[in-house]
This record gives structure tokens, sequence and C-alpha cells, in this order.
């Protein structure tokens, strides 16, 4: 009778949200959550410690607070989009003035029940805030000096602050969080280009400023065998364990490399080392098409969303994955220089964990409102 | 809201067009990561396998067991001894100082040594092992057994160390062993290859010499390690071989024998087979206990080994040169005789100086010995006869054939390092090496192994080998089955020109020993069985002033520096010789009362172990 009821009532039953569930993609973050504790295992020596235990609860927590999320209307997710960035700037501010350091940098502010990496939030809710920024915004105005000058200060203001820290990893991956957000809101491609133009003519000149430290980095990833015991040992560990895992791996809890501790980081950014030298090629690939389905899902449930926002944040969050996991696994491969990026879900870490499920769980929540409209 | 539509429209054509684009572009991102994952894990696995196989075993090697030395008999002479030691592996030890004040207390540890293992400590990583102890009594070794359950982490350990049974009576010989220093790595292949900290190698002898093949191969342990190099567990363990064992022609009764003859004397007794030129003894004296220095020596016994005045650092027997002195005498009177100098009736007065050149030589007995033969002047060793004889002759005929019979050049070739060439002066040499014109009084003097002449003692039995076996060239050897390919071609080649004159010389070596007014004859033994020759030496050590011939000094009246070497070559059994020796005794006075009794001893033994020594080789002979 009413053949646009389901299109005009804004309020779904708690059973139609279920029943609105993107069961493939759940299915696949939780397989990836139980490869991410079965490696983190691994990692503690085949027993269940502090990583293991730690690991868990984090997966455990954050998981549940994603199925929540997905049922709480995008339209929420929309409104909090500026509050929640103001909040994330203001965590980066308190970072700085009264933030934990750590190995030579300051990253961590102590909320007293959670030691938090604002950075890693930042990451998600740049692309809330700049998906909020552009989705009233007509096309013409898109491209306006206006626009393109407030949304490059709403990138630049927390890379800044990332910066300080320092911590230039994340601080890029900020950014590029942020520009994926540009490019699908329809930034002329000219800008880009002229980015892009910009940065490799301006690179002999960051390079001089970079901080010894970082040169040494680029230096090392350029020719890591110069001094394999200092700089280049990390890359050249890292590539030992992924090729010697060979097309089947040298099998679960036998890694050598990271069992006799050559690996370094090995619960944090060079997770995937341990993963592919004990699973082989078999099991990176079998990892990266469960990354891929996740990302084939977000972007479909993008596609299918209605509203400006959902869609613009789906994109842009599906391509922000897609970096995080491809800049990880290129720096442990020895494709790029090392910089601090976790693999999402695979590493150890909680913030990066929490980022990671809170754009899930939106992402979620965009697929159960799939029909919200956002006026 | 028809424009507002229609601007909708055009968004969602630009975002979906752009996520088009970015869709392609991560399928190529994603294409790129999977062939790096291909290229790295199955196209480079076979090297990174390595890589990593590399980064996880690692070897140790262990001290290879050393080969050792047998007798003749089968007797050890050097061999392996089970060394009690007490290892320590600091980080398995909860309370580290209480336990090693606890040691220090057991084993009686000195301050110095205490301080020592402490400073070792220092130097080990906490999981590497420190050897507290590497040579324990029994009595200690069990008593840190008795008390191992309050010392964690300390562990009594059995290894295999060097020992040498009879102590000081091989130690020129075979030397010993200690630990490899920095030069020891680098001048020999097999100890750079087989060396593991700690390793104990031959520092002089035949320890030394045959170094290569005594020294065995390396256990080989192989561990997986961590990053750290810490050991996690045992992969491998590659049994080493041990070093090959030598066995001498040494005959150890002979040896100690040698040794008890020249307890609290300095010199050298080594004795010969005259046929295959096997060593039956050589010793040098005082020697010291070879056992002091596998461990390291104390500096107290070095300096009491060091500044002892009767150099038993110097292998007298290879390294000392001394003036032949009367021993000379048969190899004078073969050169007269084969030089047709003189026949056996030629006779000299003695009359106890004579006046040559303006200068007046003194025969030993002042008296002089009247007409002598030569018979009767190499039994009395009648000086003033082989002055005559000297002159007639000419030093280079003489050099000649002293050369021959080995003087002059090092008997066991390139075996010791150590080993002296002596000296066989002649006219050319004097021209060449102190660029002096020979003088004819040297001649005379050389005829009575005076001047320039020196031997060393093992030349001395090699000569008198030679002249027992009926002059016939042998090669000493003192490693039994040592390589048959190595055997010189002129081995057994006649060294004379008429055998008559070997006999001649034979003869009068006889009589020297066995009849009445022989130098030797108090040492005689008239069982033909054990009867053997032997030709008496008394080598001055300076010059005797007129004054000093007039007070006609008893030896013990003269300071023990000043006195004469005596000597002493023999061979026998006579009627059928087989074996030849000789006698040093530094500062010693007279040959025939000094070194001559000693032959005595000798032969009487020698001959005794021969047919036990002969049945040894006939049961080898029926074995093959």
């Amino acid at each position: 009778m009413y053949q646009h009821t389901r299109l005009t009532t804004n309020r779904l039953g708690f059973f139609q949200k279920f029943r609105n569930f993107d069961y493939i993609l759940l299915i696949c973050i939780l397989l990836l959550g139980f490869i991410s504790l079965a490696t983190m295992y691994s990692t503690d020596g085949g027993e269940v410690k502090f990583h293991t235990k730690s690991h868990f609860t984090k997966l455990a927590v954050f998981t549940l607070m994603m199925l929540v999320m997905s049922f709480i209307n995008i339209k929420y997710w929309f409104s909090i989009g500026y509050l929640a960035y103001i909040a994330i700037v203001g965590l980066l501010v308190g970072t700085y003035l009264f933030g934990i350091t750590s190995s030579g940098s300051q990253r961590w502010i102590n909320l007293y029940f959670i030691n938090l990496q604002p950075s890693e939030l930042m990451k998600i809710f740049i692309i809330v805030c700049l998906a909020k920024f552009f989705h009233r915004m007509k096309l013409e105005n898109v491209n306006s000096i206006y626009t393109i000058l407030t949304s490059l200060i709403i990138i630049l203001l927390p890379m800044g602050l990332v910066i300080v820290q320092p911590d230039l990893g994340t601080a890029v991956l900020i950014a590029i969080s942020g520009i994926a957000v540009l490019w699908f809101a329809g930034i002329n491609y000219k800008y880009f280009i002229y980015t892009i133009l910009g940065f490799v003519i301006s690179l002999p000149f960051v390079i001089a400023f970079l901080k010894p430290y970082q040169k040494l980095r680029v230096l090392t990833f350029l020719n890591p065998d110069k001094d394999p015991l200092g700089a280049g040992y990390q890359i050249i560990q890292s590539k030992i364990a992924v090729g010697s895992g060979g097309i089947f791996g040298k099998g679960f809890l036998k890694g050598t490399q990271s069992y006799l501790e050559f690996l370094p980081e090995k619960h944090t950014d060079f997770i995937f080392t341990l993963f592919s030298e004990e699973f082989g090629f078999v099991g990176s690939a079998i990892l990266l098409v469960i990354y891929a389905v996740i990302i084939y899902r977000i972007v479909a449930i993008g596609a299918s969303s209605r509203s400006y926002f959902a869609k613009i944040f789906c994109y842009s969050f599906g391509v922000a994955i897609f970096v995080f996991i491809t800049i990880n696994m290129s720096m442990v491969l020895g494709l790029l220089p090392i910089v601090g990026s976790p693999l999402p879900i695979m590493s150890y870490g909680g913030s990066s964990m929490l980022a990671t499920m809170i754009g899930f769980g939106i992402v979620m929540s965009a697929r159960v409102h799939n029909q919200q409209l956002i006026a | 809201m028809i424009n507002s539509s229609s601007d909708n429209v055009k968004k969602l054509n630009s975002i979906n067009r752009r996520m088009f684009i970015t869709g392609s572009l991560k399928f190529f991102v994603m294409i790129g990561i999977v062939s790096r994952l291909f290229f790295l894990q199955v196209k480079e696995n076979k090297k990174y396998l390595t890589l990593s196989d590399k980064n996880r075993i690692r070897e140790w090697k262990l001290a290879p067991v050393r080969g050792e030395f047998h007798d003749y008999f089968g007797n050890v002479i050097a061999g392996n001894f089970e060394a009690y030691q007490l290892h320590v592996i600091p980080e398995q030890v909860e309370d580290f100082r209480y336990v090693i004040y606890r040691l220090r207390d057991l084993l009686e540890l000195s301050d110095t040594e205490f301080k020592k293992v402490l400073k070792k400590k220092n130097e080990i990583k906490p999981w590497e092992t420190l050897i507290v102890s590497d040579n324990l009594s029994w009595q200690k070794f069990s008593k840190i057994n008795n008390h191992l359950y309050d010392l964690n982490g300390v562990k009594p350990v059995i290894s295999i160390s060097r020992n040498y049974p009879f102590k000081e009576n091989f130690t020129h010989l075979i030397g010993y062993v200690s630990q490899a220093n920095q030069d020891d790595i680098e001048s020999t292949q097999a100890i750079k290859k087989n060396f593991v900290p700690g390793l104990k190698v031959g520092k002089i002898g035949l320890e030394k010499t045959f170094e290569e093949k005594l020294i065995g191969t390396n256990d080989i342990e192989r561990y997986e390690v961590n990053a750290y190099g810490r050991r996690i567990s045992q992969l491998e363990f590659q049994k080493g071989e041990k070093g090959k064992t030598l066995r001498l022609t040494i005959d150890t009764e002979v040896q100690k024998l040698s040794n008890e003859l020249l307890k609290d004397k300095a010199g050298s007794i080594c004795v010969m087979d005259i046929y295959t030129g096997a060593v039956i003894a050589m010793h040098s004296s005082p020697s010291f206990d070879p056992n002091l220095f596998v461990f390291g020596i104390s500096q107290d016994d070095w300096q009491l080994i060091r500044n002892n005045p009767m150099k038993p650092l110097v292998n007298k027997t290879l390294q000392g040169n001394y003036s032949p002195g009367s021993t000379i005498k048969p190899i004078v009177a073969l050169s007269a005789l084969e030089n047709g100098i003189v026949n056996t009736n030629f006779t000299v007065r003695c009359t106890g100086k004579t006046e040559m050149y303006g200068q007046t030589y003194h025969c030993w007995k002042k008296k002089g010995h009247g007409y002598v033969s030569l018979r009767n002047a190499m039994k009395q060793s009648c000086d003033t006869y082989f002055y005559e004889i000297a002159r007639k002759l000419g030093v280079d005929r003489l050099s000649e054939t002293a050369k021959k019979f080995g003087l002059g050049e090092k008997v066991f070739g390139d075996l010791f390092d150590i080993e002296k060439k002596g000296l066989i002066p002649n006219t050319q040499w004097k021209k060449n090496a102190l660029g002096k014109g020979w003088l004819l009084g040297e001649t005379i003097i050389t005829g009575i192994g005076q001047g320039y002449i020196q031997t060393t003692p093992i030349q001395l039995c090699l000569m008198t080998a030679q002249i027992a076996n009926g002059g016939y060239k042998i090669y000493p050897h003192l490693v039994v089955d040592d390589k048959v390919k190595d055997q010189p071609i002129d081995k057994f080649t006649p060294l004379y020109k008429n055998s008559k004159n070997i006999k001649i010389i034979q003869d009068a070596i006889f009589g020297s020993t066995n009849e009445v007014m022989g130098t030797s004859y108090r040492s005689r033994i008239d069982n033909p069985k054990y009867q053997f020759a032997g030709k008496t030496g008394t080598a001055q050590v300076k010059k005797i002033t007129e004054e000093e011939r007039e007070l006609d000094l008893k030896t013990f009246q003269i300071p023990y520096e000043q006195r004469d070497h005596a000597l002493y070559v023999a061979f026998g059994p006579y009627k059928n010789p087989r074996y030849a020796l000789s006698v040093i005794v530094e500062h010693g006075g007279n040959g025939s009362t000094t070194a001559a009794p000693m032959a005595t001893k000798l032969f009487k033994l020698i001959i005794d172990r021969h047919k036990i020594r002969e049945s040894l080789g006939n049961k080898k002979y029926l074995e093959i």
C-alpha cells in the first residue's frame, strides 16, 4: 500500500537492523581478530601471556563497541563530526602539554583508565569531520578558495600537532586520510597533480629539514646492507623472516626469526612479518584476501548508502584502511622506509584498534541505516 | 529542490567516477604487494632460508683430543688424562657473590687466583662458561661434589688434558704443550683451523714438530641461538677425530737410566742403533717437569727453571755446541789413513810437549808417551801424535772426512728447529766467516778437537755409529714407521775409501777401552756379551796458562765454570756392534773418570734390552 514507507521512515526495528547487518564484513573482521590473536599468541612464545591477554580483551571490548555503534543511527555520527574532531585536537594539545614520553616521542596521554594515542583516533575522525564538511556543499563550491583553505587547515592542524610529538608516520597517514576525503569530495584533479609535483620538487628541501634519525631511515631503506647491525637491522631481519617463510611457512609457533628474537617490534609494526614467516606465501595471500574483502565490503556499503556523508565516509575510510595496510606491508617487505604504522587489527595497540573499530562501527551503521537520508 | 537534486546527481557522478579510479589503483597496488611477497617467499626463498639458518644456528668447537706419544714398547710417554675442572655459568647462579666466595673457601684459592677468576667473569657474557679451576686435585674435586647442594649453578666437569707420566725424563725430546698464543695460531694452519679458547699446543720438541699430526679435529656442537647469542637447543653433535698417536724409537728404560746418570749434572746422553739410526735414548740434563707448563707455569717455578745456572731450558743434545776434544781423534786418524798420510806403522815420539811453528803444544801426559803408533796413540789418546798427523793432513782434508761422518750438519734435518749445526772449520770457512787466513797452529789443535771445531752430542753419537757400522751412512730418526717413502736414497752408502781403515779405527778404539793403558780401561766390561769400545774426550773450556799447568789442579779445585767438559763416545757389543752412544758431562772434568763409567752402566742395560726390542720387532713382522 505504502510503497515508500521504508524510504521515508527513519526508524528501524531492532530486528530489522539485525537483518541489515553486513555479515560478510562482520565475519571477515572476526576472522581477522582470530588470526591476530593466534599471531599474538605466537609472539608470546606459544603461551598465553600479557600481549595475548591484553589483545584479546581489547578485541572483545572494541568488537562489542563496534556492534553497539552499528545500531546507532548514522545521523548521530554525522552530527558529532565537528565535536569529535575538536575533542581530539584538544587531546592532541593535551598530549603535547602533558603527554607520556616513550622511546623518544610524546604520543600518549593518560586518561586515567587508559593510555590513549589521540593521533591514531585522528586518522578516522578527520574523515568524519571532513565528510561532514563536504556533505552539504554544492559541487561548484567545492573548489572555492574558502573550501580548500578550510579543509587544508582541518588537515594541517592535527598534522602539525602530531609532527611535533614527533611522529611523522602517523602525521602522513592522517594527511592521507584527509586527502582521500578531498579527493572524493571532488576537488579538482589539477590540485592533486600540482601537489604531487610540488612535493617531488620540494623533496630535497624536505630531506634537508628531516631529523637525523629520519634521514637515517630513508638512507637505510635505500641501502639496508650498509649498516646491517645498526639502522638496517630491522629491514634485513624482516626480509629474512618473510623470505625464509617460503610457500607454506615454517608452521605455527615455529617462526625461528621471531621466536629467537631476531625480529624487532614483532607485536606491533612487524606483526605481519611473523605471520608471514609462520604461514608463508599462502597464509599471507589469504590474509590479503581477507583485507581485500573487508575493503570491498566497505566500498560496497558506501555505494549502497543513500546519504552523501555515508558514501564519502565509506569510500575515504576504505582508502585509509587500504593505505594503512599497504604502507605497513611495504615497509615490512622492504618497499618503503621504516615509518611507524601499525597493521589494522593485527598489530598490538589499543588506540589503533579503537580507531579502526570506530571506523568499522560507522561503516556498519551506514550499512544498517543505508536508506537514511541526512538533511 | 530540483536544483539541489541535480547537484546531488552531479556530486554522485563525481564521487562514483573517482571511486572507480581509486578502486583500480588499489587493485594495482595490491598486485604489487602480492608480487613482492611472491618474489621474497617463493623466488628468493632459498636465499632467505639460508640467511635465517645463519642467523639462528651457531657452531661451538670443542678442543680436540690430542694424539699421544708412545715409546717403542707402547708405553705412554705423553698421554691424556681426565682433568677435573669446575665450571660456573654466572647466569644460572642465583647469588653469584655467595657461590664464588664459598668456592674460594672450599678450593682455598689465593687472592691472586681469586682476582683472576673475578676478572674473567667480567669479561664473559653471563651465559658463557666461567672456568673457575681447570685442574683440580681429586680431593678438592670430591669436596666440591659433596658441597654441590649449596652451590647452585656450579658444574664439576671432567675434561681431557695432557699428561707426561715420566715427568722430566722426556722433556727436551717431546717438549710440552701450553695455551696457544697468537704466534702459534698464525704460524700453523692446523692450529688456526682447530683453535678454540684454551687450546693447548706444542711449544717445543716433538710436540711442536708434529703439531699437525697430533692436534686432531674439533668436536663440533651446533646450537640454535637467539638474537642475543644465547643457546636455545642443541641441534647436532659432530664427534671430532683424535690426533694421531706417534710411536717413538725411544726405550723408556734407557732414557730413565740416562736421566738418573746425569742427575745433578749438566750434560747429555744419546744412544743410537747403528744400523737403523733409531734413537734409543736422547736426554739433556738438567731437565724439568713438563707438566708444570700444561696449565700455565707459576712465576716461582718459572724463575727457578730460568735462573738455574745449568740451563735446563737448553736442549744440550741438539743445541749444545761443544769442542769434541779427543773424541774427534778417530775421525782424524781415519782421515789420515784414508788420505794415505800415515799407515799403522807410522810412529811419533811423545815427550809430553812439542814445539811447532814457535809454539809449544802439550800432551795431556806430562811425562810423554814415548814412541807411539796409531793404535797406541788412540788407546792412550796421545795428543802429540795427533798434533803431528793433523799437521801432515791439513785442516781441509780433515774437515772433508768429518763432514762425511755427519759433523757440521743437522742430524735430524727439519725435525727440530732449535738444532744447531756445530762447526767443522776449514780454510775457506775462516776466510769467509772471519776474513782471516788459516794458521797452521789452528790445524794442530783441531787435531785434538779444540779450537774452532764444535759438535753437538747427537753428531758425536752419529759419528760413532757410522764408524761402528763399518762406515755406512745412516739417518737417525725418532718416530717409528714415519713414512718409509721419505727414506733418503744415500742410506747405507759407504763413507770410506777403504773399509780396512774403518777396521783399524774400530780396533784402536777397542784397545782404548779394553787394554791396559787404555784411557777408559777402568770402565771396561770383560763379558763379551756387553764388551764395548769407546773413546774418551776432555774438552777444555778455556786456554790453560803456564802457571795453571804448573799447579796441576784436581778437578774439584777449579771453579765449576772453568772445569773441562767430560766426553765419551762408544759402541758395542764389540764382537757384533749394534749400538753407539755419546755422553757429555758439562764441566765434568775428565772423560775417563766422569763420562766413561756412565757408558758401562748404559751398555749393560742397552744390551739386556736389545733382546726384548728385537722380539718386539720380529713379532711385528710376523703379524704383517
